[in-house]
């Protein structure tokens, strides 16, 4: 072996070596971060968590039974608005995907996935929070709506377009219009897939904090009316966070905790959710 | 027809909210825009009280946070998606894959908390260990305080990999096989080979790492919670510095007269732009990559025949 080989092998090794060290890099702070979570989050994490109310300023103890509701309800909001706008919108998409308009309505969606989630903040205050003069549940839920929006859409149509042409023709031979086809045969075999996709949305979202820190803003207190203020999670960790109280840096620990969590057993599930699609499509 | 238009009339949504957005920001904006012109940009006092108001700090840290979260971010998201594209065991891909997309998947305000409590004191920690002649330089001047332009930048190159390179990844997955396969021939290293795709696809690289860049402009919760909130601008990574999100979500609830909500309106509407450009320029990049994927296999087809 000449000395050039010799070179160019011991350079391939190194940079195979520089990409191991790259994914080192990447995984240093998954596991950093997961472990502060954890070990911080666990030993203030406990049934009055979930039960009781914000202790007042100064006492110990509490939990965030009022954020935990409200984040279920602004999501569900959300949810009430996204999903079927998302799932029609996807179903244009794949159906009409050619057209001009189809590709119009694709590139919007894909713009709005990268608005800031701040900006979308400041237009749903404009619109739902300027004219009426007070913060609301109803203006949070719109917020997380707008931001479900586009991420359901384009997994619908990216599902719908992997359902086998033959299905379809199948449905058009015997004597089905476009949208009795898909309504009927198309949708149905996307569906497991596309209610996972949902349910990722969904999970990402809860862990928003941007987008309703000026349209639902905060409760201290118990509400359940989708027209005032409402406490949420995220924005308590936040103010939790940010606040000198030691112990409220524990809850805030502890609410982190909550939110990984939703988003791990969500990932994890539609991991394997989507595994076993996978080997049903196959057939094994 | 009826299905067609049905399911149009709903798809339009996502077109009005898109449109809705800059126009209704462009319309709230209109006071602040029409009272201070272009000096809104160029000067660099913010003074609510007083009534005045410069965004030049603003900008400035976050193209500054920006640019350094890509500088740290990219070789490792290319690492990444080489190693996970070209050399990973097939058993180790899925895993992988897994775990790195997890980074996108937490929530910003989690890094935001972790950012606070363990890596801000650690660049704390850091600055006061290094040595006296590397803090007189201006790039490492200034107090240690831990809420800094360094940490900001370090959270967001952490958030930022798991875009970059998922979509680095998909590009290199994109390179025909026959590229590599050429280089095998013609006797590549591992690594040459892999410089062959990298070579070739290079354009949506660029727009992988210009997707990371758009996030990381946008970005608010984590970096308004490191980053010290200080409207200056400074090259030093250990000064408080302050971003266009995070005087949005800082002062936007609390904004008590119109001039200054419209200020703060003003400057989202300035970040949707950039934001939007630098999306639309990416999904260029990536589409033209793909484009200019098909005339090149098929001028390889014949050559395949003949071998």
């Amino acid at each position: 072996m000449t000395f050039r080989d010799w070179r160019r092998r011991a350079l391939s090794a190194l940079m195979i070596g520089l990409s191991v060290a790259a994914v080192l890099a990447a995984l240093i702070p998954v596991a950093l971060i997961l472990f502060f979570v954890v070990a911080k989050g666990i030993g203030a994490l406990n049934w009055a968590f979930f039960t009781n109310m914000p202790a007042p300023v100064g006492e110990v103890g509490g939990g965030m039974a009022n954020a935990i509701l409200g984040s279920l309800t602004m999501v569900g909001l959300g949810a009430l608005l996204a999903v079927p706008l998302g799932i029609v919108s996807g179903i244009y998409l794949s159906e009409f995907h050619g057209t001009r308009f189809a590709s119009l309505v694709r590139f919007s969606a894909d713009t709005l996935n990268g608005v800031p989630s701040i900006v979308i903040g400041v237009f749903v205050y404009a619109i739902f929070v300027l004219p009426v003069k007070h913060f609301s549940a109803l203006a949070g839920g719109a917020a997380l709506g707008v931001m479900m929006l586009p991420v359901i859409t384009r997994t619908t149509e990216e599902l719908l377009r992997l359902v086998p042409m033959a299905l379809r023709e199948g449905a058009y031979a015997l004597g089905a219009t476009r949208s009795k086809a898909m309504y009927t045969v198309v949708l149905p075999a996307a569906l497991p897939g596309i209610l996972t996709g949902v349910i990722l949305a969904l999970a990402r979202t809860a862990g928003e904090t941007a987008p309703l820190l000026f349209t639902s803003l905060n409760n201290q207190f118990w509400s359940t009316s989708l027209n005032k203020p409402m406490a949420s999670l995220t924005v308590q960790v936040y103010t939790y966070a940010t606040s000198p109280s030691e112990d409220w840096h524990r809850q805030a620990w502890a609410g982190a905790l909550v939110l990984v969590m939703i988003v791990l057993v969500c990932s994890l599930a539609a991991r394997f959710a989507t595994r076993r699609l996978e080997r049903m499509h196959t057939g094994h | 027809m009826k299905f067609r238009l049905t399911t149009g009339a709903i798809a339009s949504v996502i077109v009005f909210i898109v449109a809705g957005i800059a126009w209704i920001l462009w319309d709230q904006a209109a006071l602040a825009i029409h009272k201070f012109g272009w000096q809104f940009w160029q000067t660099s006092v913010w003074d609510p009280v007083s009534g005045e108001f410069g965004a030049r700090p603003f900008i400035w840290g976050t193209l500054y946070s920006a640019v350094l979260a890509i500088l740290i971010s990219t070789p490792i998201a290319i690492g990444i998606a080489v190693f996970l594209s070209d050399w990973c065991p097939a058993r180790l891909r899925a895993p992988l894959v897994f775990v790195t997309e997890l980074l996108a998947a937490i929530p910003s305000i989690v890094y935001g908390l972790w950012g606070i409590f363990v890596l801000v004191p650690a660049v704390r920690e850091f600055q006061v260990s290094l040595p006296d002649w590397i803090r007189a330089m201006p790039l490492f001047s200034g107090p240690p305080v831990g809420v800094s332009m360094l940490s900001a930048a370090l959270v967001l190159a952490i958030m930022i990999i798991p875009y970059t390179s998922s979509i680095a990844r998909e590009v290199l997955k994109s390179v025909p096989p026959t590229q590599r396969e050429a280089a095998y021939a013609l006797g590549a290293t591992r690594w040459e080979a892999t410089r062959v795709a990298l070579h070739y696809a290079r354009t949506g690289i660029f727009g992988a790492v210009m997707l990371g860049f758009g996030r990381a402009l946008g970005e608010t919760m984590a970096v308004t919670m490191v980053i010290g909130n200080n409207p200056q601008v400074k090259w030093s990574l250990f000064a408080p510095q302050y971003t266009m999100a995070a005087v949005i979500a800082n002062e936007f609830s609390e904004a008590a007269d119109e001039l200054h909500l419209d200020a703060l309106v003003e400057i989202g509407l300035v970040l949707f732009a950039i934001t939007l450009i630098v999306n639309v320029a990416s999904r260029m990049l990536l589409w033209q990559m793909n484009r200019e994927r098909k005339p090149k296999t098929r001028a390889t087809a014949p050559a395949e025949e003949a071998a």
